[in-house]
């Protein structure tokens, strides 16, 4: 950094070095260090007691738990004895999300590619401001929107596959009934988490080295061959990275999924019929007729869901640490 | 005679360039094709008796992409044709998301500005049930007002300090231990914080219901973020600054104070008014903790108190039509206020950028 060619030799830097040495010693310094040092810490704190209150609160309803609690088909905490387990929610959490991905990767990848190499110069950073509006859009408000729009549109739907697809097995809708079931509540969470990995997803195509770009035309590529050699190569990372947060959101979100799902625990592989149910949205659900034990319960089946998206976001955030020059992704 | 002529002398001139470029679709044939396929749509769908738009719709665009594709590739070849199905299906894509968004935003300003006066805003709901009309916000309004103020005054300083300390301080383990689980914090769900305050603060402490216990749950919420954001902003900061500070012999603390944090105080508001909007729209943690209730509550130490994104809820759940209108109009004021913050918060991005940033 410094040249090496020394000029005068300076009397002046020996004087202000222990000066300096002082500096971190001043009483304000070391208050200042202390605090901000003290809330870094106090973060960890925080963390570590959400892990072992939850185990601790979920310990003492498992031990008293008499049926299998990652298998069992109900939740009855408060019955004589009390019986619960995760299976139904597990699954109707896992499967929810899996439709909201299918449905909203492919398209958010789309908008991204819209707003960034698609959409008309002029209308671009204006649908990027729309896009990061609608993911501050509160969850309750997407919930009812869903429960009293979303849901009677998609009877309709609902019938329709029925009728054409009911021989696939999950398609086939064997009771009747507003259209409260797991695959309307995947497409809402898609709808939700759509502006979330459409904004990460822009963000590194926008990031694509315009020198590749050019090169690819320059060799007369087409628009969407530019795309495919350039664009989807160096944002794929990008791309699962973003689809793991919104995977992350849509496992943890409650009260979309309460407000649509008509919740119960008997096991269908239909897809179309109403019931089942999703971590978050039993605690929504169960909570007010909990006693104590009961909420030790549901404790006990946040815990699940916490390890979960702590396990989904972790990969994420491995996903994109490793790519050190992207460094967008604090969404 | 004349005319005649100058009709004739481009013509002759147009087999030219056909020779030597490939044929092209005219420009307004994707046009022409997209309503095309929009009136089969519609006239399918009104043939088969289709009570769905949606399916309207998503007929009109499977039609749109095979027809496209079918006519690009006779006229222009298959690479041409890939080309433009990419693009019809980039639009599709962009129309497919624009449906439910726009939907949502019409429904909630339609449904919500028929309800939504000042005696919505200025009454609660004490003394009301579901099949009365009537009623408002006005106890939700002071409810989450208290409870996002109290988060914030304790999840501001916290959030501020940690990311002064990760940028000016932090190196190490510990350093990093904290960037890691800040960001893992900043995805757990609302619920789960909302159960752990629950489990500490209701279960183990055996404190009552209160806006403050929602307080505590949305302060886990907050803090990640704004950690996140102003670290960002702290890391704009030129490093000539700090040094030209030290350099005269400021101490390290007050240059922290009275140059960083100055020059990065535009991008520090916004960061703090994005989570503000976050958290004001949070609905599970205040389900659990605060619970909900029809009267006016000033005091958020003690007993249960209402607040929007709950008030939207549980009138969703009593299920009547005076009641939906209620949860519409919350909900519309709710949007109102987030987007407010929202707008607010970049237009201060704006006007305050640091000009002399990397």
């Amino acid at each position: 950094m410094n040249p090496p060619t020394s000029t005068a030799p300076p009397p002046a830097p020996l004087p202000p070095q222990p000066a300096a040495k002082g500096g971190a010693t001043r009483p304000g310094d070391r208050i200042f260090v202390g605090l901000s040092r003290g809330s870094g810490v106090l973060l960890l704190v925080i963390m570590a007691a959400i892990a072992v209150f939850l185990t601790y609160r979920a310990y003492i309803a498992i031990s008293d738990n008499q049926a299998n609690f990652l298998t069992a088909f109900e939740w009855n905490p408060q019955g004589q004895p009390p019986q619960f387990g995760i299976a139904i929610l597990a699954y109707g959490t896992v499967v929810s999300s899996i439709i909201a991905m299918a449905i909203a990767v492919p398209i958010a990848v789309g908008i991204a590619l819209f707003v960034s190499h698609y959409a008309p110069r002029r209308m671009a950073s204006p649908l990027a401001y729309v896009i990061d509006l609608l993911a501050a859009v509160p969850s309750i408000v997407y919930g009812l929107w869903g429960a009293l729009v979303l849901v009677p549109y998609l009877d309709g739907m609902n019938s329709w596959l029925d009728q054409y697809l009911g021989w696939t097995y999950i398609f086939e809708k064997t009771s009747s009934g507003p259209a409260r079931n797991l695959f309307t509540v995947g497409i809402l969470l898609a709808v939700m988490i759509l502006p979330v990995i459409t904004n990460v997803t822009r963000e590194v195509f926008l990031q694509v080295p315009r020198a590749h770009e050019e090169a690819a035309l320059a060799l007369g590529a087409t628009r969407w061959e530019v795309i495919r050699m350039s664009v989807l190569p160096f944002g794929r990372s990008g791309i699962i990275s973003a689809s793991m947060l919104g995977l992350g959101r849509a496992l943890g979100e409650t009260m979309a999924v309460a407000t649509v799902l008509s919740p119960s625990f008997l096991f269908s592989g239909h897809l179309l019929d109403p019931g089942g149910g999703t971590f978050a949205q039993n605690i929504a659900a169960k909570f007010n007729e909990a006693n104590e034990y009961g909420r030790d319960a549901l404790i006990a089946s946040g815990l699940v869901l916490f390890v979960m998206t702590l396990i989904v976001n972790g990969a994420a955030r491995m996903i994109i640490a490793r790519r050190k020059e992207y460094s967008g992704a604090n969404a | 005679m004349s005319h005649t002529v100058m009709d004739r002398a481009p013509a002759t001139e147009a087999p030219a360039p056909r020779s030597l470029a490939h044929r092209r679709l005219p420009r307004w044939a994707p046009a022409a094709l997209a309503v095309a396929s929009a009136a089969l749509g519609a006239g399918i769908g009104l043939a088969a008796g289709f009570e769905s738009r949606v399916q309207w719709g998503l007929i009109a665009a499977l039609l749109f992409v095979v027809s496209t594709y079918a006519v690009t590739t006779a006229v222009e070849g298959s690479r041409q044709a890939k080309d433009r199905i990419a693009t019809s299906v980039v639009w599709v894509c962009f129309v497919l998301a624009v449906v439910p968004l726009a939907s949502l935003a019409w429904t909630t300003v339609e449904r919500g500005s028929r309800i939504l006066d000042g005696y919505f805003l200025s009454h609660s709901m004490a003394g009301l049930n579901q099949n009365t009309p009537g009623g408002g916000i006005y106890h939700a309004l002071i409810g989450t007002l208290e409870q996002v103020g109290i988060a914030t005054l304790i999840a501001v300083p916290i959030g501020l300090l940690t990311a002064i300390y990760l940028v000016e301080y932090g190196r190490g383990r510990l350093a990093q231990a904290v960037t890691f689980f800040v960001d893992v914090m900043t995805g757990i769900p609302s619920i789960v914080a909302g159960l752990f305050i629950l489990s500490t603060w209701v279960l183990t402490f055996g404190m009552g219901p209160s806006g403050f216990a929602g307080s505590l749950a949305l302060t886990i919420l907050m803090m990640p973020v704004v950690v996140r954001s102003t670290e960002e902003m702290l890391k704009l900061v030129p490093n000539e600054l700090r040094e030209a500070s030290l350099a005269l012999g400021v101490p390290k603390w007050r240059t922290i104070l009275k140059v960083v944090l100055p020059t990065a105080i535009g991008g520090i508001t916004t960061g703090v008014m994005l989570a503000v909007a976050r958290i004001a729209g949070e609905t599970a943690p205040v389900l659990l903790l605060v619970l909900g209730s029809s009267f006016i509550n000033n005091d958020p130490f003690d007993g249960t108190q209402a607040s929007l994104p709950l008030y939207v809820y549980q009138e969703y759940m009593l299920g009547t039509p005076h009641s939906y209108d209620r949860a519409w109009g919350a909900a519309l004021v709710l949007i109102i206020f987030v987007m407010v913050l929202n707008l607010v918060a970049r237009a201060i991005a704006r006007w305050k950028a640091p000009a002399t940033g990397r």
